[in-house]
């Protein structure tokens, strides 16, 4: 869906068509203009209207929790996006780095911070080894990250044996809340969102991901070393997915080979509806968290407005192509 | 609006097009300012200037792709509003684009009458119809091909031909070639002269642009010179060659390429040794020519080295070779007495070379980053400590740059894909301004860019020299490679042809290197890959 809409872009910027409408009604010139935070108001105005539970503060905490897994995995993902990249394995590999981290604790011994270690770890390699086959043996991204979901679940199952393990009581604290009511997987996402918002806009990798992204040869050509710049992007998404599955299965205590089954999706979803292209060269940590969001308060609230589960996927999709169309619909006007 | 054949019998000297004061522009550039353009029946009017004058945009508003912000067009005296090509269309407006509009899969026929097939009594395709209407079209073209040949099948000087054909069968009375014989061979640029004549004597008002400035003499009757954006004379397509030049430039050449050269030659940095690179494929003994070979020359100090030759001679396929970006099979290169790794673009770099490509689009910028990205991007690692980007000395360095090249932005944050041509082939070069390049490589520097930025890049070129720095320059216009080398290195199919000192190097020693070619494709027209002015 959202690589159809992005295609509409170039072909919009070769038109270069003179005058385009004038200002539409203010509404939609209010979120044309404030792009995906705008949206997220006001989706949330939207729910706060239909039910009154919305605003609750709790309610609010529980959306952050919701959104936290989402947008820890999407923060990797922006990364490789921005580069012009995709990948699919995030998912598999935030189950596999969980799996990882109650193996080495609970059926090995192992100290946990050890175990910890060792899974962001496994999460890193994975990713680097996603990042060779793409920077070093040209295989287009998609194929080479399609490949590790299927390793990365595969492993997680062999290593289990197909059952959950225990999660280490002193990792599950990271699922707990701090005094009470603060839940701590809010505070990881907001931790990792800032390491993302500094890499991309402060690091030597970070400014590299935004020039291949935009142009792989021109980057090459100003001596920018491509090949081992993509390893590292690669190994930051799944280094952020190990991080989101141990959030995850420390919400749950315990780790679960078919855990985050499908979630890379809706990790490039909430990219995308942050504003990042998937054509490479643009994208924010804050647009995704902001996408995070927007899927979590839509999940949310169409659980209080008790729609059923079938329906959400519904709206779930019809949100999303929404969404990319909008900010299309804004950048051409930027223009 | 008003048809064309309404009224008017086909009589040869009536008013076809009239453009009054027509004026356009795009953010940061007035493309076009008060520009007059008349075009009468049986006439071929040359559209003359420079890169960057105007005539693109010009031609793009009688074809609808833009609109006159301020003017006047009118056909048989009646204004016009030209919105789109189908407006053209009916207009009776065709033009003939650099790059075609063909579908390479369809045949010959069914490109002539795409859209407007003929039908059956079912609706379906009427291909006999078709192809005999094209048979006659081909015929009046002189095109010697089946209806039912692919286009793919067929080489560019045809596909031009089928274009004309297409431009007939819609009954064009104007009809606008741009550059139609950039990518022709001598023979090919007679037959295409026949089909235009015969247009012209049928009554046909003819737009043709082109920059051999031989061809106007032969084929045109007026003449309307752009220059910055203004249309600065109309005179008759008889007026001598040097006053056509001093029209198009505002100036004499001799001020345009304001070289100062330098005293004596400076110490060797640059060293290339028998370089040389294979064909893919031919090391497996086929008779395939190398992409260059045993290519030996130095650039010193302070001198500008002009590498000229036509275009296919490996001269891009050289200095990707030297600047690390494609292999080489034998040879060396050494900067300074040190042999430079191979393929190794950021141990070019630290060795104190940079190359501006020729492609500024597609190789040099990133186009929807902002200005100062773009600017910074060849000293990202300098501007790195401990992993951390020195954001605030990366915007100073590239405003410093910016205003030292006069880059025309609306500011940093602008995107590279909004500056006009000039402005971005500042920003490519500007870009190895802000790393220690002692040998600026430039590949095709000045195409695509106005006039007046082209003066500037001069002037940084002498800059560069003056400080002790080199330039190697590749160029396919001659008058810029005699105008600001010091030397002139040619090459022809692969190999060095021969090395002129800037006292001897003239047009024709130029040519007579270039297209003295170990063997084949004499025949080739050398014309045709130079801008001769």
């Amino acid at each position: 869906m959202s690589a159809e809409l992005k295609k509409a872009v170039p072909a919009e910027a070769a038109g270069r068509a003179p005058d385009r409408g004038g200002p539409g009604p203010w509404f939609s010139r209010a979120v044309l203009r404030n792009g995906p935070l705008g949206g997220l108001i006001a989706l949330a105005a939207v729910m706060a209207v239909l039910s009154r539970d919305f605003l609750n503060g709790q309610n609010l905490l529980n959306v952050g929790v919701q959104a936290s897994v989402t947008a820890i995995l999407a923060f990797g993902v922006t990364f490789v996006i921005v580069s012009a990249g995709i990948d699919l394995s995030v998912g598999s590999v935030a189950g596999l780095s969980a799996i990882v981290v109650a193996w080495a604790a609970t059926d090995r011994g192992l100290p946990v911070w050890t175990a910890v270690l060792l899974g962001l770890a496994v999460g890193a390699a994975a990713g680097l080894a996603s990042g060779a086959l793409v920077a070093h043996g040209r295989l287009p991204a998609f194929i080479a990250t399609l490949a590790m979901l299927s390793v990365g679940r595969g492993l997680a199952l062999v290593l289990s044996g197909g059952s959950p393990i225990a999660f280490p009581a002193s990792v599950s604290a990271l699922g707990d809340t701090l005094g009470g009511w603060l839940p701590v997987p809010v505070l990881v996402m907001i931790a990792m969102g800032l390491i993302a918002a500094l890499i991309l806009a402060r690091t030597y990798t970070g400014r590299a991901m935004f020039a291949i992204g935009g142009n792989e040869e021109a980057a090459r050509l100003s001596g920018i070393d491509v090949k081992r710049r993509k390893l590292v992007i690669y190994a930051l998404s799944g280094l952020f997915a190990a991080v989101a599955g141990i959030v995850l299965a420390a919400r749950l205590t315990s780790a679960q080979p078919q855990a985050a089954m499908g979630y890379e999706l809706d990790a490039i979803a909430a990219v995308v509806i942050g504003g990042a292209s998937l054509s490479g060269g643009s994208g924010k940590a804050s647009g995704t968290l902001i996408g995070a969001l927007i899927l979590a308060v839509l999940r949310n609230g169409l659980n209080l407005l008790s729609v059923s589960a079938f329906w959400q996927q519904v709206a779930t999709g019809l949100v999303i192509a929404l969404a990319v169309l909008l900010d299309t619909l804004r950048r051409r006007s930027a223009r | 609006m008003s048809g064309v054949d309404d009224d008017v019998p086909g009589g040869s000297d009536r008013e076809l097009l009239r453009m009054e004061g027509v004026t356009k522009s795009f953010p940061g550039v007035r493309a076009l300012d008060g520009v007059d353009l008349t075009l009468r029946g049986g006439e071929v009017h040359v559209l003359l200037g420079e890169n960057g004058a105007g005539k693109s945009t010009l031609i793009k508003m009688l074809s609808g792709v833009h609109r006159p912000d301020e003017g006047r067009i009118t056909a048989h005296g009646q204004e016009v509003h030209i919105r789109s090509a189908q407006d053209a269309e009916r207009l009776g407006i065709a033009t003939i684009h650099q790059e075609f509009t063909l579908v390479p899969g369809l045949t010959v026929a069914e490109n002539i009458f795409l859209g407007r097939q003929p039908r059956t009594a079912l609706g379906l395709v009427d291909r006999k119809t078709m192809r005999a209407g094209a048979a006659e079209l081909l015929h009046r073209v002189r095109l010697d091909v089946p209806p039912g040949t692919p286009v793919a099948e067929l080489g560019i000087a045809r596909r031009q031909m089928v274009e004309i054909a297409k431009a007939l069968s819609l009954n064009a009375r104007v009809l606008i070639m741009d550059e139609p014989t950039a990518v022709l061979t001598s023979g090919e640029v007679e037959t295409l002269f026949g089909v235009v004549r015969e247009l012209r004597d049928a009554g046909v008002g003819i737009i043709f642009i082109t920059h051999h400035l031989e061809e106007i003499g032969a084929l045109g009757d007026r003449v309307t010179v752009l220059r910055d954006g203004r249309s600065v004379a109309e005179v008759p397509a008889a007026t001598g060659e040097n006053e056509l030049i001093r029209l198009m430039v505002g100036r004499d050449i001799a001020e345009q390429y304001p070289r100062r050269r330098p005293d004596g030659p400076g110490a060797p940095l640059l060293k290339v040794r028998s370089l040389t690179r294979y064909a893919t494929g031919a090391r497996r003994g086929t008779a395939a020519a190398p992409v260059f070979e045993g290519i030996d020359f130095e650039v010193r100090a302070g001198e500008v080295v002009g590498l000229a030759g036509l275009v296919g001679a490996g001269r891009t396929e050289l200095v990707r070779a030297v600047f690390g970006v494609d292999r080489y099979d034998a040879g060396t290169v050494e900067i300074d007495g040190r042999t430079l790794a191979r393929g190794d673009v950021r141990a070019a770099m630290r060795a104190g070379l940079g190359l501006v490509p020729e492609d500024r689009k597609g190789q040099g910028l990133v186009l929807d980053a902002s200005l100062q990205d773009n600017l910074t991007l060849a000293r990202l690692d300098r501007d790195t400590r401990r992993g951390f980007v020195d954001r605030g000395g990366q915007r100073r360095a590239a405003a410093a740059v910016a205003e030292r090249l006069k880059v025309r932005m609306s500011g940093l944050a602008q995107h590279a894909r909004t500056l006009s041509g000039g402005n971005q082939q500042k920003v490519v070069i500007g870009k190895w301004l802000l790393t220690d390049t002692r040998l600026l490589i430039l590949d095709e520097p000045t195409r695509g860019v106005d006039v007046g930025a082209k003066v500037e890049i001069y002037r940084l070129i002498n800059e560069l020299t003056a400080a002790g720095r080199a330039v190697l320059m590749i160029s396919s216009d001659l008058p810029e490679v005699l105008g600001m080398s010091d030397r002139v290195l040619v090459m022809a199919q692969g190999r060095l042809a021969g090395e002129l000192p800037a006292g001897e190097a003239t047009q024709d020693a130029v040519m007579e290197l270039a297209v003295r070619a170990p063997g084949r494709n004499t025949n080739e027209s050398a014309g045709e890959s130079f801008d001769v002015r």
